[in-house]
């Protein structure tokens, strides 16, 4: 039963958010609707915490600005969301990183993963990014199949969406993993 | 008046609303029903539709049921409940009902059995306030003053007391439907909806929204 409800959400998710995780410092593009012009707004900060899952999953971003400590969290699968660069990758120990908020100036800083760290992780998340990848793929082609001996027509264009639909996917996974 | 499904409650999740606003909503598995039988003023004295919903396995239902059942060509139906209408000539006996009798956006009421709580005090199930614990006030979670005294000497009617709380008709007003999935019948709509998840709820058109 939760299956269903789990899946009635899952055409809101987003596939294009880039893996990242408390301790990383993230840039959002936020799309603000004034009157009937939009404008997209960009905020930069720490990613203290990240909470839910699914549709509800959010995330916390933390900065200092004008000398006072500012918190923002923002559904992470919100349409406001232009979308989030990953600026650095912080080396932390902890998944909330709510001792931030007692630490000002030097002691506030998190220091960023060590190259051989990086790689691993970048090494890890290309790895877990190409299995979903071929897992979608065998599903595609597995729905491809179902589709052909429907109808045969379809039979040259198939190829083409598979590989689309396995870049899409991508990022995606990348979250999976770090979870 | 108020044309209506019987659905299932599933549960409740979030999704964004039109503006990108995160939402809480309940998704509700609504109809398809069928019209099993049609009461009409000059009969019944009413009009109204009985609808059928939800499987019931075949060798369950009694036979005065399957023969109330054979007009339609129904299968055996879990929930028969009656939706009333102003047009009963609008609709055939044997006739699936699904959820495209509503529209994205609009208003419903959800009829519903909330979740039973028991018997409750006054303070859960009405939401007075308790006395002091300590000191000596020997007044902790009592019901309040009767009423008063000589004159009338008695309890006015409706006075606050503990009972039965939940496990009750309840209807929730002027919900929107925020999304509908014709493939699996499903209808989110925004808030919550009396009952537990699998309950059995009845969705109307909501009688108070103003008709466009």
């Amino acid at each position: 039963m939760l299956g269903v409800v789990r899946d009635f959400t899952k055409d809101q998710l987003r596939t294009d958010i880039p893996h990242f995780r408390p301790g990383d410092t993230v840039r959002v593009f936020l799309r603000i609707k004034e009157g009937d012009k939009s404008r997209v707004q960009e905020i930069e900060g720490v990613c203290i915490s990240r909470k839910g899952g699914g549709i509800e999953e959010t995330f916390t971003i933390r900065r200092i600005s004008f000398g006072v400590g500012m918190e923002r969290i923002f559904p992470l699968h919100s349409p406001l969301i232009e979308k989030i660069v990953v600026k650095r990758r912080g080396r932390v120990r902890r998944t909330k990183l709510f001792y931030l908020r007692q630490l000002r100036g030097k002691k506030a800083r998190i220091t960023e993963l060590s190259l051989a760290q990086r790689r691993a992780l970048d090494e890890k998340l290309s790895a877990a990014a190409e299995a979903q990848a071929a897992l979608d793929a065998e599903a595609e082609a597995a729905a491809a199949a179902d589709a052909n001996e429907e109808l045969e027509a379809a039979v040259e264009s198939e190829p083409v969406a598979e590989q689309q639909a396995a870049a899409e996917e991508t990022p995606e996974q990348e979250e999976k993993t770090e979870e | 008046m108020t044309l209506g499904l019987i659905g299932r409650k599933l549960g409740m999740t979030q999704c964004f609303d039109e503006s990108g606003v995160l939402a809480p909503v309940t998704l509700i598995e609504a109809g398809p029903c069928v019209v099993l039988q049609k009461k009409v003023v000059s009969t019944d004295g009413y009009n109204a539709l009985q609808l059928g919903f939800g499987d019931a396995r075949e060798n369950k239902i009694t036979r005065p049921m399957a023969g109330h059942l054979a007009p339609s060509n129904s299968k055996a139906c879990r929930y028969v409940r009656e939706v009333r209408i102003n047009d009963p000539d609008r609709y055939e006996v044997g006739q699936t009902l699904d959820l495209d009798i509503f529209e994205d956006g609009e208003k419903v009421d959800i009829v519903g059995t909330s979740k039973g709580r028991g018997f409750q005090g006054v303070i859960k199930r009405h939401g007075q306030h308790r006395g002091p614990e300590s000191h000596g006030s020997m007044y902790h979670r009592r019901v309040g003053s009767m009423g008063m005294s000589a004159d009338p000497s008695r309890v006015m009617k409706g006075k606050r007391l503990p009972g039965q709380m939940g496990n009750k008709r309840m209807t929730a007003q002027g919900l929107k439907i925020m999304k509908r999935d014709k493939s699996t019948n499903i209808i989110a709509v925004r808030g919550s909806v009396p009952g537990s998840a699998n309950g059995m709820v009845i969705i109307r058109k909501s009688v108070k929204a103003k008709r466009s």
